[in-house]
């Protein structure tokens, strides 16, 4: 039996009768403008599920847990086609080896909300393969046919006979894998497709879960960065006298992106950095302010730039127009701040380098830290740990908190591991954010209401451009992640004369996809927008979408869904007030109705009702828990959240300055479910677009104050 | 790293010893002397208010349930509030967070800083100061039903020896003292008293 | 210094100013407890100290010698506490790394108000954040802990 390279063949019989079966499905089409993956060689059949002798069934995940549940839903798919006792599933973190690419994307990450739909037919066929291995082997042991056996609740069954999956692995695992087999349709489903409680509840709510930051390792010693507190900074020189003073530092090193200082646990580590006396060259981001920032991408807003979407002739349509509506946008940069801070444990070995961290990109890790170690990819073994919150700040395409907690190791020679820790100070001033972006639209609207020209011009800095993935995703110069959400909006799709489009200044600043990437800001800008444009159509906003989106039966059917839950339409006491937003994003179609009411100055969010289309849907119970925090966390975007510059330096640095939604801040949330057969979409991010524009809606509703940028400041 | 300082939840043992010595001093000395007049107790009255008025007193002498904080005292993060007894809402007692002193200085500028008894007055007497005139601060300051019971002796020894109330001499980084210095505000106390305890109109 | 955590006793060589979290977490070996801020902003260090909710980032871990710690460990032994089993009935946890603070907290809550009001409940547990925005879910949990713990004395 083969194995990649890098997997340890030993981890997968170590339990003697395992069964570990794999192989590899095509990719689907259309999920990502990446390229998908050539198809291995040699697929790998011990790489996606284990049965023990004990009958526990442990499914190996490619992709990292969260907290979106991939720890559930993956094994669901599995046990669906295998036919186990749901009750004997486990989950285990799969190492980094090719065979857990990314079915679309082509190398080992979890992101883009896609985990789920892109496995659907990858775990399944596991499942269905290791069942017919499995009835093979009773059928052969019991001198029948095959098609007289069958597989249920963890047991092979023909007539009276049955034989545990436990007891028939081991025959199992000889067998040829079958050459094709056949998937479940879903409306036959037992396990997927029904509310499933989580896997991972029990260790994390008795604290043995193992976060990459709980890793605790023989010899172990913690590190701290001191970094340029400018971006773009660099080191000129420093004194360590005084940190190598404190007792329990072992040494400073300086790494690329800074000074190191190793100690005997994080507190030494804390205390020898505040020791130590830096001076930094502030590099050409000393000047960096928002004000001045904010000046200038609204002078770029007001001249053209690179075409992201185009259709007619806007500027003759926008004179001809019955009616003109304009206005201006704008989003702050955001940390994603995920509780548990960035960490990253290394040991470099003769012939070999580990690493520990939750991440959300191991196939970058491991390239990396083999660049960097100065070893083959294959002798760097990843453990993914659970992640303390993803939210795309660990899926960097530098690897930033591995390349550098590999650079200390490096630096610091010896055989200890070292645990490279970042505190909330280093992770909020730690870049990677969610670009600031300016909006300016220019609509002319019909004499029947509906807009006839749509201009819009969008200013923000590229997330892909000089990362690895631009070659692949910037298209004629549009950073497709700059634009989602406006260029291939419907409304905008749907008006005659169209032109969308973009400036991406070059700044020194580090900026990354946090949840639901572009769409965190366009459907705030459009949704908002199209309340503007039916008040100045003098129609009712839920009726104007609706005569705007009568060809997109998805956005309809979640719309009209959203509002008869809410209630929409229907008086309302209190001094609340309702706002509404539909958006798509990746490939699942949200509506939300938000009631709101505003008292001294201050907005609150009582009740959100939401209604998805997720198309197939693997775990309701995991899609309703994914778009309540999705709720929670546009709302911390929508109230909170805003990093600003001045003299160079990030503003902000932890909680008391940059605050996150707390829970008597979180409305009641609704989630209600679209039933649909149609194609599985993403169910991690589509949550959190349409909330910022359903409570501006809603505010407007109130108080007639239009807010046109994140986050609420009422006048 | 001092080894003697207080232990969070044993006995607070912080230095009172200092400010009974400087009271000792102050007492004695101002007998002989003629009593102050009514309008120089109102005149040492306004160096009282100038304290309860300021952020590190007013911030929990406040009208609501919700207690402010820092210097330009807005309103207290994470929803705290009173409590029926002062001492924060059941299961989040204000030391939750508040120890019984400042943290070490390596502890970060941003920390909640601590005293003995951290907590705001009770709710059935709030003591409330922000917003009001010196006469207003001064009869509440003054009226027993309000102030806990509190004569004039009591108040005294509240304002020169409870170690909450000495915090707002040394509240940590981040957060101005209170600017009037503490034997001062003994001073012009013990003149307000010994005038009769006047408030202006 | 001595420290009694979760009725043991330690002996850590640690020095009398760091904070109580990286004893547990660094030199006691106790990782459920979990660093989130380092300044009492999101609660997931929280441990209870005679019965108490306690931030433990910013408790000097001298402090404490000569009184009772109890982390999450503590609460889980010898089984799972009815708030433990709540949490998982409610399918409470998304990346679950606030949790032991959440649990930690709600059990200071539900000792000091066996029955908590919507608003008791609102104003004991919004001192610890949770960035997935499992809130909801932490309200009903602690409802279902008062039932469960009613059920079961």
């Amino acid at each position: 039996m083969s194995t990649p390279s890098g997997l340890s063949r030993r981890r997968f019989l170590q339990t003697s009768g395992a069964l570990v079966i794999g192989f590899y499905v095509a990719p689907r089409s259309g999920l990502a403008a990446m390229q998908a993956p050539a198809a291995p060689a040699l697929p790998d059949p011990n790489a996606f599920l284990r049965i023990g002798e004990d009958e526990s069934v442990t499914v190996i995940l490619a992709h990292s847990e969260m907290g979106q549940g991939v720890w559930t839903a993956l094994p669901m798919l599995v046990a669906e086609e295998l036919g186990c006792d749901w009750a004997k599933v486990r989950a285990e973190e799969a190492p980094a080896a090719p065979v857990y690419a990314h079915p679309a994307f082509g190398m080992q990450m979890t992101g883009g909300s896609s985990s789920t739909y892109s496995e659907l037919d990858r775990y399944r066929y596991a499942g269905a393969v290791a069942r017919e291995m499995l009835i093979q082997a009773a059928a052969e042991q019991w001198k029948v046919d095959p098609s007289a056996c069958r597989a249920e609740a963890g047991f092979v069954v023909s007539g009276d006979k049955r034989l545990s999956f436990g007891k028939l692995a081991a025959a199992a695992q000889k067998r040829t894998p079958p050459a094709t087999v056949k998937l479940k349709d879903p409306k036959d489903w037992k396990i997927a497709g029904r509310p499933t409680k989580r896997l991972d509840s029990p260790e994390k709510v008795t604290g043995q879960a193992q976060f990459g930051m709980d890793v605790r390792l023989p010899g172990m010693l913690t590190a701290l960065v001191a970094r340029a507190p400018i971006f773009g900074g660099t080191v000129k020189g420093f004194r360590a006298e005084k940190a190598k003073a404190v007792p329990g530092v072992k040494a400073v090193v300086q790494v690329p992106s800074g000074v190191a200082v190793v100690g005997e646990h994080f507190w030494a580590a804390k205390l020898g950095r505040d020791a130590l006396e830096i001076d930094w060259d502030p590099g050409p981001g000393a000047d960096l302010d928002t004000q001045r920032l904010r000046e200038e991408f609204r002078a770029a807003a007001g001249t053209p730039g690179t075409k992201a979407a185009a259709a007619g002739d806007v500027d003759a349509a926008l004179k001809s127009a019955a009616k003109t509506v304009e206005a201006e946008y704008e989003v702050p940069y955001l940390a994603h701040a995920p509780m548990e801070p960035l960490n990253c444990t290394v040991r470099i070995g003769a012939d070999g380098a580990e690493v520990w961290t939750g991440t959300q990109f191991q196939t970058m890790d491991q390239t990396v830290t083999a660049k960097i170690a100065g070893l083959k990819p294959e002798q760097v073994k990843i453990h993914t740990m659970f992640l303390g919150g993803g939210f795309g700040r660990r899926a960097t395409p530098t690897s930033d908190f591995v390349s550098e907690a590999v650079q200390v190791a490096k630096a610091a020679g010896g055989a200890a591991p070292i645990k490279v820790v970042w505190t909330r100070e280093d992770d909020i001033h730690g870049g990677y954010y969610r670009p600031m972006y300016v909006h300016r639209l220019r609509v002319g609207l019909g004499a029947d209401g509906k807009p006839v020209a749509w201009r819009q011009t969008i200013v923000g800095q590229s997330i892909l451009e000089g990362t690895p993935f631009a070659p692949m995703m910037i298209k004629n110069g549009i950073d497709d992640t700059s634009v989602e959400g406006v260029a291939d909006s419907p409304y905008v799709k749907g008006t005659a004369s169209h032109l969308v489009d973009l400036h991406s200044p070059k700044k020194t600043i580090p900026v990354l996809w946090l949840r639901s990437v572009g769409h965190s800001h366009t459907a705030f800008v459009m949704e908002t927008f199209v309340d503007d444009l039916a008040r100045a159509a003098g129609q009712e906003p839920l009726e104007y979408r609706r005569r705007l989106l009568s060809e997109h039966p998805r956005h309809l059917g979640v719309l009209n869904l959203a509002a008869e839950k809410a209630g929409w339409g229907r008086p309302l006491s209190g001094g609340r007030a309702r706002g509404l937003a539909v958006h798509e994003s990746f490939g699942s179609w949200m509506a939300q109705v938000a009631e709101v009411s505003v008292a001294s100055g201050r907005v609150r969010v009582h009740r959100v009702v939401c209604a998805v289309d997720c198309g197939i849907c693997v775990n309701p119970a995991g899609v309703r828990a994914q778009v309540e925090g999705a709720v929670a966390f546009g709302l911390s975007a929508a109230l909170h959240g805003e990093l600003t510059f001045k003299d160079g330096r990030v503003q902000q640095s932890n909680f008391h300055d940059y605050p996150l939604l707390r829970l008597n801040e979180m409305p009641e949330v609704e989630v209600h479910i679209v039933p649909s057969s149609e194609k599985a979409g993403g169910i991690g991010e589509p949550g959190v677009p349409p909330v910022a524009p359903a409570v501006a809606n809603a505010i407007f509703a109130a108080t007639g104050q239009r807010l046109r940028r994140l986050p609420f400041r009422l006048a | 790293m001092k080894t003697t300082r207080p232990t969070m939840y044993g006995r607070a043992a912080i230095s009172s010893a200092a400010v009974l010595a400087a009271l000792a001093a102050l007492l004695p000395a101002a007998s002989p002397a003629a009593a102050p007049s009514k309008e120089e107790g109102v005149a040492a009255f306004e160096t009282v208010r100038a304290v309860l008025q300021h952020p590190r007193c007013q911030n929990c002498h406040i009208p609501g349930d919700a207690p402010l904080q820092l210097d330009d005292g807005r309103p207290h993060t994470m929803g705290v509030v009173r409590g029926s007894d002062g001492k924060g809402a059941p299961g989040l007692p204000c030391a939750t967070c508040h120890g019984v002193t400042n943290p070490p200085t390596s502890y970060g500028p941003h920390v909640p800083p601590g005293a003995p008894t951290w907590h705001l007055p009770p709710p059935e007497r709030k003591m409330v100061f922000i917003g009001l005139s010196s006469g207003e601060v001064c009869r509440r300051l003054k009226d027993e039903k309000q102030n806990g019971g509190k004569n004039l002796d009591a108040l005294f020894h509240h304002m020169a020896e409870d170690k909450l109330v000495l915090w707002g001499w040394s509240p940590g980084a981040g957060r101005a003292p209170v600017p009037v210095p503490h034997d001062e505000l003994v001073a012009k106390l013990k003149q307000w008293i010994a005038a009769g305890a006047p408030c202006a109109p | 210094m001595k420290l009694n955590v979760n009725g043991k006793e330690y002996e850590a060589a640690a020095p009398d100013d760091m904070p109580l979290l990286w004893v547990l977490r660094d030199i006691l070996g106790l990782t459920g407890t979990k660093f989130g801020c380092g300044m009492a902003q999101c609660g997931a260090c929280t441990v209870h100290v005679d019965g108490q909710a306690v931030r433990s980032c910013v408790t000097p871990a001298a402090s404490v010698q000569g009184h009772a710690v109890k982390t999450i460990e503590g609460l889980s032994a010898p089984g799972l506490s009815a708030i433990q089993r709540a949490w998982i009935e409610e399918d409470v946890v998304q990346c679950g790394y606030c949790q032991p603070g959440q649990i930690m907290a709600a059990a200071a809550l539900l000792a000091a108000r066996p029955h908590p009001s919507d608003a008791d409940i609102d104003n004991a547990m919004s001192a610890n954040l949770c960035r997935c925005g499992t809130y909801l879910r932490i309200r009903a949990a602690v409802r279902r802990a008062a039932e469960l713990a009613g059920r079961t004395a």
